[in-house]
């Protein structure tokens, strides 16, 4: 464990390419996803918690079941659709960073938009009879009750993040984990173990672990910065 | 106001980290790129490594490689999913070409697969004369024998060697004989853990870093050769085959400078391949 | 403040035979109502006697089973609940600054006036922390700018349920005053309290509900000095009522 955590200051520290190109990509396939799967998810979880409808219980039933979602099955399913034999193999997608973006955002979807759902619906309850009273219309009330669950929401937004960037099942069907364009942290750490060199493999999964740490420190202090003010 | 402020900056620094994550991806066009399904063994011993940078400079044209296990390897590759495959399972091989999904095979290098297991050598399998002997003495002894499981290449020939043993190894599945369903690096991860032995092919064993308590303790058996073959998937079947491509670096790799390269590459002053292009 | 005196449109109100049924349970039992068009109309009860679900069927945020509301005729809609603000128990404030949340009422309404938001604020004595977070007040000073964030909306009917329970007396003296301020510039305040005192001080008429019924209904003096119903009596008296 010392030598990993040596090692991992070492490389760190020695502005390896190869390891800052490895952790850009990371971060790049990670965030975009974390972007797509907000855009897409916020929305959808807002609405769904927002509105009532027929079919609406066995909707969230179904997008927290997703939740659950093996990253494998993700990839698989994706390499299915992407696979020059597959019917969107005509947009030679596979073993690109652009899979992995879909895969991750595919994965991280249902936890965006199940927590953005219960998010919303629990301050949906508690603003409504308020808001009726207020005469708010449905469209302004749903926009407060977006801007009042900011910082909630950045909670989910994160979670996303962490489940993105800490999966190797998904991008490693997609993305092949080819050397200098589609390996990320979590592919070289598989790529690593399997090559017995489990000190460098520990030494970048701790690597990753600080820059999940340092992204989760900046929402936390945007998080208490609310708290002190008490908006959350 | 200090809200707003405070929001507006937060997506800002949002957005800027956004920017900055996707500044560093490139995705030149007209680049000439190809893709190799490979097997890990190639792979992970550090051949490409060495070897590519070598074919890029001659010739301009990017190789990407997914190292996966043989069986996927070939599954990938009848999808259309690579250019060239190189891999290790001879018999697999040919039939994908005569399936149609390959354009002709071609020998590329050899080496031999080893039976490593505790130093101590519990079933004392170094005294077996060759691999089937070894592999009888492992069904009958105490010590675990693992196996990829994974219908790689080293899976297949580890099967072959069964066959010829006259054993069915799968019968004893979760007593001594533990299939494990992974790559060969996690395989021999576990197997140095449990104690027990399996087989693996000497390029990813010399290269393998975990070692611990492992060696060596069967190896030279004619049985053990171990064969890589290069094939160009089928253009007929797939048309985004960069064929021309594809061509450049099996004629590359067959030729006199890969040839030569695949000989000089050494890890801790082994060779690991022994390059046989006819 | 404005100091226009306007009579609503929408008074006096009535109610027949109002039914109202939650999860199995009758809670509102055959209410008949007239409400005058001016003054303090305060509602009151023992606990259980469905005042404030009679004062949520009033402002349109439960629907009754069986009955009718009319507003000086008119049916509850979009429009008429524009002209009505309530008070609830607890207030519910937004997660922003005291002043957004004056300024987030009056944006529902359509009513964009950024020097009233504060003008509304003085009143309630909470100009000085217009900036503070709504959530971090005490619980006086949340209810006196939930009561501001009522007026802002410069409702003709203003519903208050409770809105001086577990107050201490400077925040209930200045919503009292407030209360009466309002009344008698033209709007129609109803209110529901448990208070005997606040009750005897602000209220015109009362309005007595006992197991979702009413028992009756009259002006404020004769309530106080001759309750005409048993259950008045009982409650008056701080008896517990003979099941």
């Amino acid at each position: 464990m010392l030598e990993a955590f040596g090692l991992a200051f070492r490389l760190v520290v020695s502005f390896d390419p190869d390891l800052y190109e490895i952790i850009g990509l990371s971060l790049r396939v990670s965030l975009m996803a974390l972007l797509c799967a907000s855009l897409i998810g916020l929305p959808i979880g807002a609405l769904v918690g927002f509105t009532r409808f027929p079919g609406r219980g066995i909707i969230i039933v179904f997008m927290n079941a997703l939740m659950g979602m093996p990253p494998v099955v993700i990839g698989l399913l994706l390499y299915l659709m992407i696979s020059r034999s597959g019917p969107l193999g005509a947009l030679a997608l596979l073993y690109t960073p652009t899979a992995m973006i879909i895969a991750q955002t595919l994965l991280i979807l249902p936890i965006v938009a199940a927590l953005t759902r219960q998010i919303i619906e629990d301050l949906h309850a508690e603003y409504d009879e308020q808001f009726r009273s207020l005469s708010v219309s449905r469209g302004f009330a749903l926009v407060t009750l977006l801007a009042d669950a900011r910082y909630s929401l950045v909670t989910v937004v994160l979670a996303g993040f962490g489940r993105a960037i800490a999966e190797v099942g998904a991008v490693i069907i997609v993305g092949g984990n080819i050397n200098h364009f589609t390996r990320v942290m979590t592919t070289a750490i598989a790529l690593e173990t399997s090559k017995g060199q489990l000190a460098l493999a520990v030494a970048l999964g701790i690597v990753l672990l600080v820059i999940a740490l340092l992204v989760n420190v900046a929402a936390a202090v945007l998080r208490s910065a609310a708290l002190r003010r008490a908006y959350v | 106001m200090l809200n707003s402020l405070s929001r507006r900056g937060a997506i800002a620094a949002l957005i800027s980290a956004m920017l900055l994550g996707v500044s560093g991806g490139s995705y030149a066009a007209g680049e000439k790129v190809i893709v190799v399904q490979s097997t890990t063994s190639t792979q992970n011993s550090g051949l490409y490594d060495y070897l590519l940078p070598k074919f890029k400079a001659a010739t301009g044209i990017t190789v990407r490689v997914v190292a996966v296990g043989t069986g996927q390897a070939l599954k990938n590759a009848e999808n259309g999913d690579g250019d060239v495959l190189i891999v290790h399972a001879k018999s697999s091989e040919e039939k994908f070409v005569a399936d149609g999904f390959g354009l002709s095979r071609q020998n590329l290098m050899y080496n031999d697969f080893v039976v490593v297991g505790p130093s101590d050598d519990p079933t004392e399998l170094s005294g077996s004369g060759t691999a089937v002997d070894a592999f009888t003495r492992a069904s009958q002894g105490s010590a675990a024998f693992t196996s990829r499981g994974d219908n790689s290449g080293t899976h297949k020939k580890e099967m072959s060697i069964w066959k010829a043993a006259g054993i069915d190894p799968t019968t004893a599945s979760g007593s001594w004989y533990r299939e494990l369903g992974a790559g060969m690096g996690a395989t021999l991860n576990t197997t140095a853990l449990m104690g027990a032995y399996t087989l693996t092919d000497r390029a990813t064993w010399i290269s393998f870093k975990n070692k611990q308590n492992l060696g060596i303790v069967v190896q030279g058996d004619p049985s053990l050769f171990n064969q890589y073959g290069i094939i160009m998937v089928n253009p007929a079947r797939h048309a985004h085959v960069k064929q021309e491509l594809a061509q450049t670096f099996i004629d590359w790799m067959t030729g006199a400078e890969g040839q030569a390269a695949i000989a000089a590459y050494t890890l801790e002053g082994k060779q690991l391949f022994t390059p046989n292009a006819e | 403040m404005s100091d226009v005196q306007h009579k609503s449109a929408l008074l006096p109100l009535k109610v027949d035979g109002l039914h109202l049924t939650l999860g199995g349970q009758s809670l509102l039992c055959g209410i008949d109502l007239m409400i005058a068009a001016r003054g303090v109309t305060v509602i009151m009860g023992p606990n259980g006697a469905g005042k404030s679900l009679l004062l949520r069927c009033l402002h349109g945020l439960l629907v009754p089973d069986v009955g009718q509301i009319q507003w000086n005729g008119m049916a509850m809609s979009g429009r008429v609940r524009r002209c009505q603000a309530m008070v609830f128990q607890r207030p519910v404030l937004l997660r922003r600054s005291v002043l957004a949340n004056v300024r987030f009422a009056q944006k529902a309404h359509q009513l964009v006036d950024e020097e009233s938001a504060l003008a509304f604020l003085e009143d309630m004595r909470l100009a000085d922390i217009a900036d503070r977070p709504a959530r971090k007040l005490s619980g006086g000073e949340q209810q006196r700018l939930a009561l501001a964030r009522a007026l802002a909306t410069r409702p003709d009917i203003l519903f208050l349920d409770e809105p001086t329970a577990s107050l201490d007396p400077a925040s209930t003296r200045i919503i009292e005053d407030t209360v009466g301020f309002v009344s008698q510039r033209g709007t129609k305040v109803i209110l529901v309290t448990h208070d005997l005192n606040q009750a005897r001080r602000l209220a015109d008429d009362i309005t007595f509900l006992a197991g979702g019924k009413v028992c009756e209904q009259q002006s404020a003096e004769a309530f106080f000095s001759a309750p005409q119903s048993p259950q008045a009596d009982d409650y008056l008296m701080g008896r517990l009522p003979e099941i």
